[in-house]
């Protein structure tokens, strides 16, 4: 794990991105819905599947493990971010049949490889104006001992 | 729909232009379109403007500033594809008897850097997921990946695209570029390298659309006709869909917005793929245009790479594409960019196109896709 890395539970007075996007249990989890007509699962949680329309869904926990899918990395800030850079940046796949975009722990996308084991972890974005830690989700690789 | 015809089409270069307003541009363009046409005041019955970033009633300060208001003047907003979207309603409202005569433009004056896209939640941008470029970047990995594209491959589309751009006075940068230098420049984000990156900037394109019973235009022997012009959005489901969901399904079946469009113009029109002589496609980067000659139809699914190396797609091969030198060497003003490719295929199907003409070209195929997802085919026809 990265400087800055972190988990959201180990931090205190600290701030979701957004509120809705992940627990903040350890290991911390994703939280999407799930569709009780077509099956299928979306992320982040929408009263509406997005993919059949229907009406009938629910919040579910995602997998915290998954594999990576696609990766790259951003070298320049994005408008409207204020953390550093580079950072990874890329698609997992969860066992749900989801693919999520994610920030990746791994800035550097030759230390990556297709297929790798990923799991869910909570970092600091950047520090907010009022001093509180701005936390967001990312996926980070599951080290082998 | 072949009884709508292109009367008259217009450009400001695409480029940086200090000082010049977004109107002016429009002006120029407009002007140009209306002149060939021989329509002037009072002359057409309904405009329709393609613009991202021009704001509020962009359409109405560029006829206001023409002197020409009145009739009905419709701002369409569809990422890159808004001149697309235009072009389909002023081309609809023809082909319904609304209108006889209409003109529809697009212009735009980017900021520059990163794109900045209200599309996105402030969230997003927080979290650094607002970052366009590395959609493009995961997009040309999932296609290398699949498609034995290499990055030689995203390099030789750079170095075809600005060739074919050296000639075109209209175009952003108009030199020649080497595939070693191309790889050289900066990783933007893996694999996309900066000179495989288009540019945003700034321009505009006009086109006058008639009734084709109403007579072709004094100037210009051949006529162009609009056989399609086709707008579609994204199915829901696929990740990295140009409508930049946070998750999709581990589905890789979906018929992508570039497909759907294509396939609707190709009924639109009664032609096939097969059918087309030349094409402007979106290269947005230099995978992009790779996967769109797969998504046209162009070639069959893992045949872009092969048709790239057999020289089909440069000037002077069986298709080429972009023969304009693209958004790679014109730069990428969103709301003017697709009217910008139907006024380089007009040139081309007239025989007007000089160092880059395509001989004997009679059919031509636009496609643009980009946010929403919004995707435009217009196939033309002389």
């Amino acid at each position: 794990m990265r400087p800055g890395a972190a988990t959201f539970s180990a931090m205190s007075a600290t701030v979701p991105v957004r509120q809705g996007l992940f627990t903040d249990t350890d290991p911390p989890h994703l939280l999407g819905g799930r569709c009780a007509a077509c099956g299928h699962h979306h992320f982040p949680h929408h009263d509406i599947c997005p993919y059949c329309a229907s009406e009938d869904t629910e919040p579910a926990e995602l997998s915290a493990m998954g594999r990576l899918w696609a990766w790259t990395a951003v070298t320049h800030a994005p408008p409207g971010y204020k953390g550093e850079v580079p950072y990874g940046f890329g698609v997992i796949e969860l066992p749900e049949g989801l693919r999520v975009i994610t920030r990746l722990t791994e800035p550097d996308p030759a230390k990556l490889h297709f297929d790798q084991s990923m799991h869910m972890v909570t970092e600091v974005l950047h520090v907010d104006d009022e001093g509180r830690p701005v936390v967001g989700y990312a996926f980070a690789p599951v080290e082998v001992p | 729909m072949s009884d709508v015809e292109v009367a008259g089409v217009g450009l400001h270069p695409f480029g940086r232009f200090e000082g010049v307003s977004i109107s002016d541009m429009g002006v120029t363009a407009v002007r140009g379109a209306l002149r060939e046409a021989g329509v002037g005041k009072g002359g057409f019955q309904a405009a329709f403007c393609g613009t991202a970033y021009g704001g509020v009633a962009t359409g109405h300060k560029v006829l206001g500033a023409l002197g020409m208001t009145g009739m009905p003047i419709v701002d369409v907003e569809a990422g890159c594809a808004s001149g697309a979207a235009a072009l389909m309603l002023g081309s609809k409202a023809i082909g319904a008897g609304q209108y006889d005569t209409v003109v529809v433009f697009g212009v735009e004056k980017m900021p520059r850097g990163i794109i900045r896209s209200s599309f996105f939640e402030p969230w997003q941008e927080e979290a650094g997921l607002a970052a366009t470029p590395a959609y493009f970047g995961l997009r040309a990995q999932r296609f290398m990946q699949t498609s034995g594209v290499t990055k030689d491959h995203l390099a030789a589309v750079v170095v075809k695209n600005r060739r074919h751009g050296a000639h075109n006075p209209d175009a952003m940068y108009r030199s020649d570029v080497e595939a070693a230098d191309v790889l050289a420049s900066r990783v933007v984000c893996e694999p996309l390298h900066l000179w495989m990156l288009c540019s945003p900037n700034e321009g505009a394109a006009a086109v006058v659309l008639r009734r084709a019973d109403k007579g072709t235009s004094a100037r210009h022997g051949a006529a162009v006709q609009l056989d399609s012009a086709v707008l579609r959005s994204h199915l829901p489901g696929a990740v990295l869909s140009e409508s930049t969901p946070m998750a999709g399904l581990t589905d890789d079946t979906l018929p992508t917005p570039t497909t759907l469009a294509a396939t609707a113009a190709y009924e639109e029109a009664g032609l096939g793929p097969r059918d087309i002589d030349v094409v402007e496609c979106q290269d947005t980067d230099a995978a992009r245009e790779l996967m769109s000659y797969e998504e046209l139809g162009l070639c069959a699914a893992g045949g872009a790479a092969e048709m790239l190396d057999a020289g089909v797609t440069s000037v002077g091969g069986r298709l080429p594409v972009n023969p304009s030198g693209g958004l790679l060497s014109k730069g990428e003003p969103l709301g003017a960019s697709a009217l910008g490719q139907v006024v380089e295929l007009v040139h081309q199907l007239r025989g007007e196109a000089g160092a880059r003409q395509v001989h004997g070209a009679r059919v031509g195929l636009a496609h643009t896709v980009g946010r929403g997802a919004n995707a435009g085919v217009v196939i033309l026809r002389r």
